[in-house]
């Protein structure tokens, strides 16, 4: 119940400088569904969908709502729409197992194939999903270099590397009027950024995790926190560990 | 009258050996189990209720000798809502046992009770088990349940009062429609302390096979109390304070009281007033008298330490909360002191009973207000002591969550028809209204997961056979239901352990911490609060919070001015509807012959003469000005959870009426919002009119559309859905953190809301929010209430009786809800730092 004298606009840009042998930038758009946007591309990056998670849980006697494959596929168009990008790139793990592919429900097929139908799409391997069968369509690669930057699944930790990856899950948590928010969030360098989980029933890896050092070794990255309407750039010393063991 | 029947030879012999002599109650319930009639025995404590209770169980062993040899199975199950009590029960039925030398068994079972011995009871059950609802539930999930109960003739369950109306009620009563289906003729014997309508109670003790036509309920043996306990309400030195809960202006009367008296039970409603008083009582201990502090918080041994030494007669005063509240003899108390509001007159009857735990003696009892209206509140709660007027358990329907608990279990323990299980269900009473299409939902959302998108057909987890039974698909499923029978769903907890020493490493700048003993533990979200260095009370004693290492929380013992007291969320039970009544009386009168305390009789005077005070049927609403805002304050007494609910409605109303609301808060009596427009002037000019406010269609758009994003709604889903086995608690091998779970848990609520509205989980949330959380059931009826009287004062100050609930401002949090709020001020804090602000 606070009134705020400032409003954030709907999608801040930041500016994310990259470098190789002649210097150049490229300018970047965190969107709040965790989408990333490349306006001189026109290309949209989106990673770790998991697609088929609730029904992978259901397999072993869980039964998590089973709508979490249309939900992401729902989000997935609405920001394709708002940027009318014509190339998109799904960074990885976008099925959440091997056996997805035979479980995902007829209608929610025919939906990607509706999104999919007059852009390029490119589907990044990443560890849960090597091999995408045709059947879904788009293409495959292990990774891509658009102008100096690549762009793939796992990150690699090497220094002079330029590099937009996935894989990690990145969450950050901040504590504020007695209350813990734990979000997804964009965690990005001079020279690297990790996408935050797309999925809807992704789980998210606390940023302060030490799988993140040797990404992020100088200790100078920008967090972007997901919010429900917005993104929050959030000072990195209000970053909170998570108490319990993940 | 008399009852007719006479003990069996020996245990008269034992009796008279004794110098005792059996009392009436105790015959009568005797002749009952030898009548085989199931019966409700109402009782104060100290009457000998439960051998009362036992007493059938053992005049049937005692005449079936033959039993022994025979290998024969589990006679009688006593079921109480504490580990603890029937810990105390097993020591006590074992002097009778004992001393008469009987071949009668009698073993415990809990959570620690050891596997070896879990597994030796299953096989060679003793012939009288003392255990707890969720452990029935557990032995009734296994297969082997038929043979463990095959001989069962008698349930007892011990304060019957407390568990019926609960989750834990809901669940004990299906387990009873399991065990009658294994044995016929069960003989059930409730034991209870008073309560408003027995009826209720009765029949929940009896199997309802057709309550269209007729209710079933079980034969009552009631014993009033003959003695009035000696109430009063203390009288201080130091003036009544306007707000607060602390009683600290009474410290030293209560100190004086203790030392006058043997020993003093000093009750307080929460975890943190516990804390605060027991500090506060050690600062005023000149004397080093012994005062001990008990708490559901503290680890078990240091719990039992302190009772320990209650019984021996070692301890001046314990302080402690309600987890002192059941009937456990803890040795000679004489004074009972209830600290701040009693909330409910059946709770301090219960608590008063804890002194002088004899019936032929008045029990004293002290209540000591801390604030004004709290003395309104103590008045009215003596009064209704004195007339013996109870709190009505509330009526209620069995919650379905627990329903989905029990099929799952009913399918672990084997296969089973579907209509015979529908009819057991619908014999427990708080189910017997349960329709059919309701319990074919709730069991689709066991086998598949009852989603409208039937995704999940071939992964069910209870399959339907060709001769027509229903069958648990794999026994894994079983092993993992197990691990998640219960209802008891607490926030995360985190140890806290005591530092032995720190070993300062001289290499790098960090500690070693050396772990010590555990001293008890608390809700994870005050730990994840602290910054290492801050200084907390806990365990009575200031301790420094040193840091975190898995998941325990280490500390050493400090010394600081200002230390922060945990706050807990149980523990805040809300004013009961009989008191509230009383209470609003009360103020119509302005308090007029009741001997209340000057200051307080004064401050209603000036209310009267300033504002107005409402008769007994209007609600007092009051609009003002003060430092450029405009406040709204309006008094309905119905508790700080329907105060909380409203709160929030009207708050989106005003919104929507462009009056900028800023702010509430409320409490137990009262209502406060404040907003940047002045409403009193448009409530008078009649651009919005206070009926409309007021009206009770808040309930519906409104609250649908609040609940989506309220906090409460999904603590309560949360709850629902790990009991009805949506997310689990436990997986085979580890324990899910509370914060994983509380993740998921909103996700999958976000998603039925979503997708699947009518998902019967939601049903089951809603159900579970108008009773608890958010009482809704209660906000409903004060609206219903007041239409039409609704009293609008429009002051140019501040009123007198506004002044408690404006002090609150600022002490209790001003509510947000939206994470968004909480991002975006984190975000700006950061602008400004910058220097772009």
């Amino acid at each position: 119940m606070i009134e705020l004298p400032l409003k954030f606009k709907l999608y801040p840009q930041y500016k994310y400088h990259t470098h190789s042998s002649s210097l150049y930038r490229e300018s970047l758009i965190a969107d709040a569904s965790g989408a990333l946007y490349w306006p001189s591309e026109n290309l949209l990056v989106i990673s770790d969908m998991h697609l088929e998670k609730g029904s992978s849980s259901a397999a072993k006697g869980m039964f998590l709502p089973p709508y979490d494959t249309r939900d992401t596929l729902l989000r997935l168009a609405n920001v394709i729409k708002s940027y009318k990008a014509k190339t998109i790139v799904s960074l990885g793990d976008s099925f959440h197992d091997k056996l997805a592919f035979n479980r995902i429900r007829r209608e929610d097929l025919e939906f990607l194939h509706l999104i999919q139908d007059g852009r390029r799409w490119i589907w990044i391997n990443g560890n849960h999903d090597p091999e995408i069968p045709s059947k879904v369509g788009g293409e495959c690669f292990d990774e891509l270099q658009i102008n100096g930057l690549i762009l793939r699944h796992k990150p690699s930790s090497k220094k002079s590397i330029y590099e937009i990856a996935g894989h990690m899950h990145p969450s950050a948590k901040i504590s504020l009027y007695g209350k813990n928010i734990r979000r997804p969030c964009f965690i990005f360098n001079r020279k690297r950024l990790i996408m935050p989980a797309f999925g809807s029933y992704t789980g998210g890896l606390n940023i302060l995790d030490s799988a993140f050092v040797p990404l992020f070794r100088d200790d100078k990255f920008c967090v972007w926190m997901q919010g429900d309407k917005d993104i929050y750039p959030i000072d990195i010393n209000k970053l909170q560990k998570d108490r319990t063991p993940v | 009258m008399q009852p007719s029947v006479c003990l069996p030879v020996l245990f008269q012999k034992w009796f008279t050996e004794k110098g005792w002599e059996p009392r009436p109650h105790q015959l009568q319930l005797l002749e009952k189990g030898r009548a085989g009639r199931s019966t409700l025995l109402i009782a104060p404590t100290g009457a000998g209720k439960t051998l009362a209770g036992f007493l059938p169980t053992l005049d049937d062993l005692m005449s079936s000798p033959e039993r022994i040899h025979n290998g024969a199975g589990l006679h009688t199950l006593y079921i109480s809502p504490l580990k603890a009590l029937a810990v105390d029960i097993e020591r006590n039925l074992k002097i009778p046992i004992n001393d008469m030398e009987l071949p009668i068994t009698v073993e415990t079972r809990s959570g620690d009770t050891s596997q070896a011995k879990r597994r030796r009871q299953r096989t060679r059950p003793p012939d009288i088990l003392l255990t707890t609802p969720e452990q029935l539930a557990l032995l009734l999930s296994n297969q082997d349940g038929a043979f463990l109960f095959k001989d069962l003739k008698t349930v007892i369950i011990d304060e019957l009062h407390v568990l019926a109306g609960s989750k834990r009620g809901d669940l004990l009563a299906l387990g009873l429609t399991q065990l009658r289906s294994i044995v016929s003729n069960l003989l059930t014997i409730g034991l209870s302390a008073t309560v408003a309508r027995p009826t209720e109670l009765r029949a929940y003790l009896m199997p309802q096979y057709n309550p269209a036509r007729q209710i079933d309920i079980a034969d009552l043996v009631y014993l009033k109390s003959q003695i009035e306990p000696n109430i009063s309400i203390l009288k201080t030195k130091k003036p009544l304070p306007w707000f607060g809960h602390a009683s600290r202006h009474a410290i030293t009367e209560i100190y004086d009281k203790i030392q006058k008296h043997r020993l003093t039970l000093i009750f307080v409603n929460t975890r943190s007033q516990a804390e605060l008083l027991f500090q506060e009582l050690w600062n005023a201990n000149e004397d080093n008298l012994p005062i001990a502090l008990h708490h559901g918080s503290l680890n078990s041994e240091r719990r039992r330490k302190v009772e320990a030494a209650m019984v021996k007669g070692g301890l001046k005063a314990v302080v402690c909360t309600s987890t002192l509240d059941l009937g456990i003899d803890w040795g000679d108390v004489d004074l009972v002191i209830n600290i701040g509001a009693p909330k409910g007159a059946s709770r301090l009857i219960q608590r008063i009973g804890r002194s002088n735990h004899r019936l032929d003696e008045p029990s004293k009892a002290l209540l000591v207000p801390s604030n004004r209206f709290e003395v309104l509140e103590c008045r009215a709660a003596m009064d209704a002591v004195q007339t013996n007027s109870q709190d009505a358990i509330l009526i209620r329907t069995g919650t379905l969550d627990v329903l989905a608990q029990h099929i799952m279990s009913v399918a672990c323990a084997g296969p089973f028809m579907m209509n015979n299980l529908y009819l057991e269900v619908r014999s427990a009473q708080p189910y017997s209204d349960l329709s059919r299409e309701m319990f074919e939902r709730v069991l689709d959302f066991v086998s598949t997961g009852g989603y409208a998108l039937r995704a999940y057909e071939r992964f069910a987890r209870i399959k339907l056979t060709k001769d027509g039974q229903l069958r648990l698909a794999h026994p894994r499923l079983a092993k993992q239901h197990r691990l998640n029978i219960g209802t008891i769903i607490t926030s995360p907890m985190i140890n806290i352990r005591l530092i032995r020493h720190s070993m300062r490493s001289s290499k790098r700048k960090g500690k070693t911490l050396i772990g010590g003993k555990i001293l008890g533990e608390v809700e994870e979200y005050f730990i994840s609060e602290l910054k290492i260095g801050d200084a907390f009370v806990f365990a009575g004693q200031v301790l420094r919070f040193e840091g975190m290492r898995e998941t325990e929380a280490y500390v050493s013992q400090a010394t600081s001015l200002d230390p922060i007291i945990p706050s807990y969320q149980g523990g805040k039970f809300p004013l009961s509807t009989n008191l509230a009544v009383r209470v609003r009386k009360m103020l119509a009168d302005g308090g007029a012959n009741l001997g209340l305390p000057t200051p307080v009789t004064e401050w209603l005077q000036l209310q009267r003469d300033a504002s107005i005070l409402p008769n007994a049927n209007e609600v007092l609403v009051e609009t003002f000005l003060r430092q450029k805002r405009s406040y709204l304050v309006v008094y309905p007494f119905e508790g700080r959870l329907a105060h909380q609910t409203l709160g929030m409605l009207l708050t989106r109303r005003l919104q929507r009426a462009d009056l900028h609301p800023l702010g509430f808060v409320a409490n137990d009596y009262a209502l406060s919002i404040w907003c940047a427009r002045d409403i009193g002037y448009i409530l008078e000019t009649g651009a919005s009119s206070i009926a409309q406010l007021f009206d009770e269609d808040m309930l519906g758009d409104d609250l649908e559309a609040w609940l989506a994003e309220s906090g409460l709604m999904k603590r309560t889903f949360r709850m629902c859905a790990v009991i009805a086995g949506l997310i689990e608690r436990h997986h085979p091998g580890k324990t899910k953190t509370g914060r994983q779970m509380t993740a998921s848990s909103d996700l999958m609520f976000d998603m039925l809301r979503k997708y699947d509205p009518n998902h019967v989980l939601l049903e089951a949330a809603w159900n579970d929010a108008a009773t608890g959380l958010l009482d809704i059931a209660r906000l409903g009826q004060f609206l219903n209430r007041i239409k039409g009287q609704i009293r609008h004062i429009n002051l140019n100050k501040v009123s007198p009786l506004s002044v408690p609930i404006l002090l609150e401002i600022g002490r209790e949090w001003v509510q947000l809800d939206e994470s968004d709020d909480l991002l975006r001020h984190v975000t700006l804090e950061l602008v400004s730092e910058a220097g772009l602000m």
